[in-house]
This record gives structure tokens, sequence and C-alpha cells, in this order.
């Protein structure tokens, strides 16, 4: 089992001619049942055309209707991101992944608030995010799927390559993943950690999770009160900045400690104080899980 | 990306928050020039840097004649003033704004930020003006209200005027202070920002609520579409190393440390930064080359970590997937060989074509120090760090043994 996607998931690529769009579909593709999964890009200009065998279409809704896409990735340029999130929605997808990072934050407001308002039931992950994989069936963005092995643990982060990061340990250890599932490094995003702590608690094929957080916000903090109360699997944790500086955007735009509020220790101090064990080594991230299964 | 005050008030006033007339001043005549524009009899003299704190750090001032305005734009322009913002280097000031005085008789807060919680923007508003705000909300949050705005609807007639009444607006002044209040949201949108915070907003002896001082960030990511803003820009107000890094699409911040380190991702980067520091050592910056970074990325990125004159060691830790460890590898061989590299370097790879990464370096006959983890690596640069520090006082013990 799994959570968001699996090898029935049947993915529309947003952004597909794009150089970016098409490396990684090339390379999602490849990967597990990639070839039965990704069945429909969209480019208006290019409707009717294919790539690589993979058809065309002028829109989320026409690409949804004609191969049955439930979700879509997205790699459209930060300006028109925010627009093309807003597509897959009103087409009514399950999911939307998108990729782009760069998207300015009004444009996230709204198309949240959108969502929030017309009482959308499509979830989105990301922006700014490597995508979600559920090893040994299905990879939706862009990180190296050779590094995961199909397992039990899960994993949700705000960071790309600290994902990767904790996956190699995990596999390196013999321990593999139901899904991983990479939030994103946005103020302002969808799924939040609380979200995805929420499905693998109800995920059967999930035993114990890896949450990895970094400054800014207070994210991990609601997740960590929420883990407390209701987790029923344990949970292990990492926050990547205890020597960030204040005020400074480290490299993410959500990655900033403002007045004071949104610094690592704060986050480690609650997410121990709720149960979750907590590292302030990244290197030690797997043998924490390790020693936390049954 | 932050602007100056006196550019901030001239946005600001085309939204209609209402601010005291001033110019800005880039010498001392201008200075004396623009009072005498303004006329009156009392001016104040801003320095404008970046940083905030300024009036305690002897950086705004009070003139009651042109030949005062004179001293004080000569005392003030070219000063490093020092503020709890700046460090203890201080900035330098280049620029003034000179202002028409003003008649306090109530320092307000007024703030806007996005609230990642509720993704809408929240409105903040206190009588304790002209203080720092993170104090009052640590010490009397009670004082500190609140309003989250609707993105559909604005900031309503209603709201604006109820947090007038809270933050201590006199009721014939509360209808101005809800137009600016609407004003300064309307700011906030249109210009993208991410901050908008007037420290302080005044009450004026005439009943009048004015904005007497003016912070606006930008999202950066927004600036594609306010060329007038980016325009704004002043490099004198950053690190020119991080200008630098800026124009080669590198996410890079100096730090105080002596351990430079280069690392892909931002999250992994940031854990490879608190990895040195849980092992002993201080980053000298954090280093995000991204994605995609290719050889010439590599170089650059070296160039700019070398030339912070803290950086005694150097530790490159990647995890390859998208990005591949032997064009990695490539790239930091060429790099090293490129800057000469004289401090010691280790070098962690992870990741897709591991094993051909780490040949790379081997056979590059470059004394480079391979690691397995991010610990192993931490721990080695340390030692590394060390041993170089210890180098000048065994020299000449060695120097001798050789005579021998």
């Amino acid at each position: 089992m799994s959570i968001l996607v699996n090898r029935n998931t049947r993915v529309v690529t947003q952004g597909i001619t794009g150089k970016t769009g098409q490396f990684h579909t090339q390379t999602s593709r490849a990967y597990a049942n990639g070839k039965d999964c990704y069945v429909a890009g969209v480019n208006p200009k290019k409707a009717g055309e294919d790539f690589e065998g993979i058809p065309i279409f002028a829109n989320v809704a026409d690409a949804k209707a004609k191969t049955g896409a439930n979700t879509s990735v997205i790699y459209v340029p930060p300006p028109f991101a925010a627009a093309a999130i807003w597509e897959a929605v009103e087409a009514d997808l399950d999911l939307v992944i998108c990729i782009t990072e760069g998207i300015p934050v009004r444009d996230m407001i709204e198309v949240r608030d959108r969502m929030r308002v017309q009482k959308r039931r499509t979830l989105l992950v990301g922006p700014n995010c490597p995508g979600v994989i559920t090893p040994g069936e299905i990879k939706i963005g862009i990180m190296p799927g050779h590094i995961h092995k199909k397992g039990r643990v899960g994993v949700v982060s705000r960071s790309g390559t600290l994902t990767y990061e904790a996956v190699g340990q995990l596999t390196e250890l013999g321990i593999g993943q139901s899904t991983a599932v990479g939030i994103g490094g946005d103020p302002v995003n969808g799924l939040k950690h609380i979200d995805v702590l929420k499905l693998f608690n109800d995920d059967p094929g999930t035993d114990a999770v890896v949450m990895i957080g970094e400054i800014g916000g207070s994210d991990e903090e609601n997740a960590a009160q929420w883990v407390k109360a209701n987790m029923k699997k344990p949970v292990v944790g990492f926050i990547a900045g205890v020597t960030a500086p204040s005020g400074k955007r480290m490299g993410h735009a959500g990655a900033i400690i403002s007045g004071g509020k949104g610094t690592a220790q704060e986050k480690l101090a609650v997410m121990d104080s709720c149960g979750i064990k907590v590292t302030r080594n990244p290197s030690e991230m797997g043998k924490l899980l390790q020693s936390v299964l049954p | 990306m932050k602007i100056h005050e006196y550019q901030g008030k001239e946005i600001f006033r085309k939204f209609g928050v209402v601010t005291p007339r001033g110019f800005p001043a880039f010498s001392v005549e201008e200075a004396v020039e623009a009072a005498r524009k303004l006329g009156g009899g009392v001016w104040v003299v801003k320095a404008q840097i970046h940083a905030g704190g300024r009036g305690k750090g002897g950086g705004v001032k009070i003139a009651k004649s042109l030949p005062e305005v004179k001293s004080l734009a000569e005392k003030i322009l070219g000063m490093q003033l020092v503020t709890r913002q700046t460090g203890p280097g201080g900035q330098k000031v280049r620029r003034l704004l000179i202002e028409e005085g003003a008649d306090i008789r109530k320092e307000l807060y007024v703030g806007m930020v996005v609230d990642r919680g509720t993704q809408k923007v929240v409105l903040m508003a206190s009588s304790e003006g002209g203080m720092d705000i993170e104090e009052v909300a640590a010490n009397t949050p009670e004082k500190i209200h609140k309003v989250f705005i609707e993105p559909g609807g604005g900031l309503t007639d209603a709201d604006a005027e109820e947090i007038s009444r809270k933050m201590g607006v006199p009721a014939p002044a509360l209808a101005q202070s809800k137009d600016l209040l609407q004003a300064l949201y309307r700011c906030f949108w249109e210009t993208d920002a991410s901050l908008a915070e007037i420290n302080p907003l005044i009450l004026t002896g005439e009943g009048r609520v004015v904005a007497l001082d003016s912070k606006l960030n930008v999202d950066d990511n927004a600036l594609f579409r306010h060329p007038e803003i980016v325009a704004m820009r002043d490099l004198d107000e950053e690190d020119p190393l991080e200008v630098e890094a800026s124009k080669y699409d590198l996410n890079y911040i100096s730090l105080d440390g002596a351990i430079g380190c280069m690392v892909n991702g931002a999250g992994l980067a940031m854990a490879t930064m608190d990895t040195i520091k849980l092992f002993g050592g201080e980053p000298a910056n954090f280093l995000d080359v991204g994605g995609g970074a290719s050889a010439e990325k590599v170089t650059a990125a070296f160039k700019i970590m070398l030339s912070n004159k803290k950086v005694k060691a150097i530790l490159v830790n990647i995890f390859g997937g998208i990005m591949k460890c032997d064009t990695i590898a490539a790239g930091v061989v060429a790099a090293a060989r490129e800057v000469k590299l004289a401090v010691p370097l280790v070098v962690r790879m992870k990741g897709t074509n591991e094993d051909l990464g780490k040949r790379i370096l081997k056979d590059s006959g470059l004394p480079i120090i391979s690691a397995d983890n991010m610990a192993d690596a931490a721990k080695s640069v340390v030692a590394a760090l060390k041993k170089t520090r210890k180098k000048p006082k065994t020299r000449p013990k060695k120097a001798r043994e050789k005579k021998k």
C-alpha cells in the first residue's frame, strides 16, 4: 500500500514540451509502471501532437476526458504555474503535483483561496517540490528513482535533496519506503506535514514515518501537536537550519526565521515534547528510524 | 528584495498612503537644496540604509536651520552607521532623506505580512509605535491586533475602522486612518510585497494619520512584473559576494565561520552547515548550487567561496540524483585547478555514478579528501582545518629536522 499515488495513477504532464518537462517525463516513464501511468501531456499550441508517443491535449480537461488521467504534474515556468494549478483543479483531478520553483506568493495565495472558497476536492502537493514517489510502482517528479526501495516507511519533507538523503540512508539499511512526499519549500503551498502524516497514519502499508522540516513557519510544530494526539505509528524527525542566521532566506522562499519565529531549535523542542524522536545529525536519520521499528 | 525608506514612501504615495513631504539627497549640497525646497523651519535628516534601528544608531537627526541641515548631512553622509541589524561593522551611509518635520502626538504601528498558516495577508496594528515590534509581541502580545484579509474581498471598511480604533486612533481621524490602511493593503497586494511596515505611523497635532517611516520588501519571485521596483535595487546595501553569486544563479549567504561549503539543494545545504557545527566547526557560508550545476557553475561557486578570506577549508556535499556525481567531480577538479586551491578540500558524493565520481577525484592527483557520509565529511573537514591552524607552529621544527 501507499499514499497519494500508486500503479493505477494516471498522469497528465503540464509543461511536457519544455526541456525540464521532457527530461523528467522520460525518466519517470522509465521507472516501474511509468509506461502505463504517463498517459497525457498538455500544451494548447501542440494539441494533437505527441511527445514520444504520449498524446498532447489543449488543456487538462480534454486530457482527463480522453485518457482518464486523475493526477497532474506541473513543470510550467513560474509566471504561468499558478494558472496551470488552477486548470488542473478546475478539471477536478484527484491530485496536482507542482514541481515549479519561483512562483510569486501572491499567485499562490489567489489559487489556494479559490480552491478553499469553491470547496475543491483536488489535493495539491508543492509547489517548489521534488514530487511524490511510491517505490516500485510510480515516480512523479524529479527525484532519482534508483535510490528508493519498496517498503513500509513513509517520508515527508520540505526539501528535495534532504529527502533523497533520508531515502538513501533507509535503503542502505535495507529499509524500504511506502511513499516519499516532497511538500516543497515555499511559504504558501498545498499539503503540509500534518496532512501527509494523517494519510500515512491511515495507510495500512506504512509502519513508521520520517518527517523532515526546516526553518520558517510553524507547520512542523502543528504537525507535532497532531502526532501527539492522534498518530498511531512512530515518527522520527530532523529539522535543517540550526545554524541559519535570522532574517535570511536560505535558498527556499519559505526557509526564513522572521521576527525570531520559525527557528530549528523551537521546532526540535516541540517535536521532542510531542514524542517525535529527533536527531541533530542528518547522517543518522535512517538509523533513528530503524531504532523505532518494531 | 529590500528598498530604501524614501523609495518605499514614493510607492506608498502612489497608492495614497500619506507620508511627510521629502526628497532624497546623495550629497550635502543636495541635502541643503532639498531642505530649501521643502521650506518651513524644521527638517529631519534621515540616513538611508536597508537596516532598521537607524534612529538609535544616530542616523536620524532633527535640524532647525539650513546650516544645521548642512552640518548634519556632512556628519551622517559617509558615516558607518551601526544598528542592531547591521552587525558591529555597520553600514556606510550613501543616501539621505530630507523631510519636513512632523508634529508627533502619538506613535502607532502597522505592518502587513503573508500569514503562512491561513495563507492570507495579515494586518497587524498596535498602539505601541516607534518600538521594536518583536519586543512588543513578546512582552505584551495583547497590544497587537490582527486582521486576516480575504484575498477576494480586500481590507473591508469595517475591519480597517475597527483595527484603527483598537490601536488608538481618535474618532475624528478614523476615516482617514481607514483610507490609509486600505491604501497600504492595495500597495502590498499590487507590488507583490512580502512585508509592508510603518513604524511609527503617527498621529499629528492636527489629528492626521501619517506614515513617518516605511519598510517595503518585495517578493523576489514576483520581480519580473515590477521593473520599476527592480530599478530601485541598491547593490551597495547587499553583500558583494551574494550579488556575485546571484549572477550565476547560485544561492549564497555569507556567515562567520572558516569552513566553506558547497551543496546541491537548500535543505541539504542547511543540514550540511548544521553537521559542520555539530562536529565542532563553523560554516563560512550557505551555498546551494541547485539541481543542474555545470562545471562553470561549480567553478564560479569555488571562486565566490574563496573570495571570503575567512575560508580555511572547504566541504563539498553532493547528493547526485539528476545531477551525476561524475559531472560534479569533473567540475570540482577543474575548479580546484583553476583557482589553484590552497585550502583542504573534503568531498562527499552520493548517488548516481558515485564510484565514477570518486575515481575522477582520486585520479586528479589533487589532495582531495573523500568522505562517505555527511558526518564523516564534517569530521574530516574540521580535522583538516585544525591541522592547517597548527602548521605555523610546526613548520620551523620541520625545517630544523630537514637540516639535520
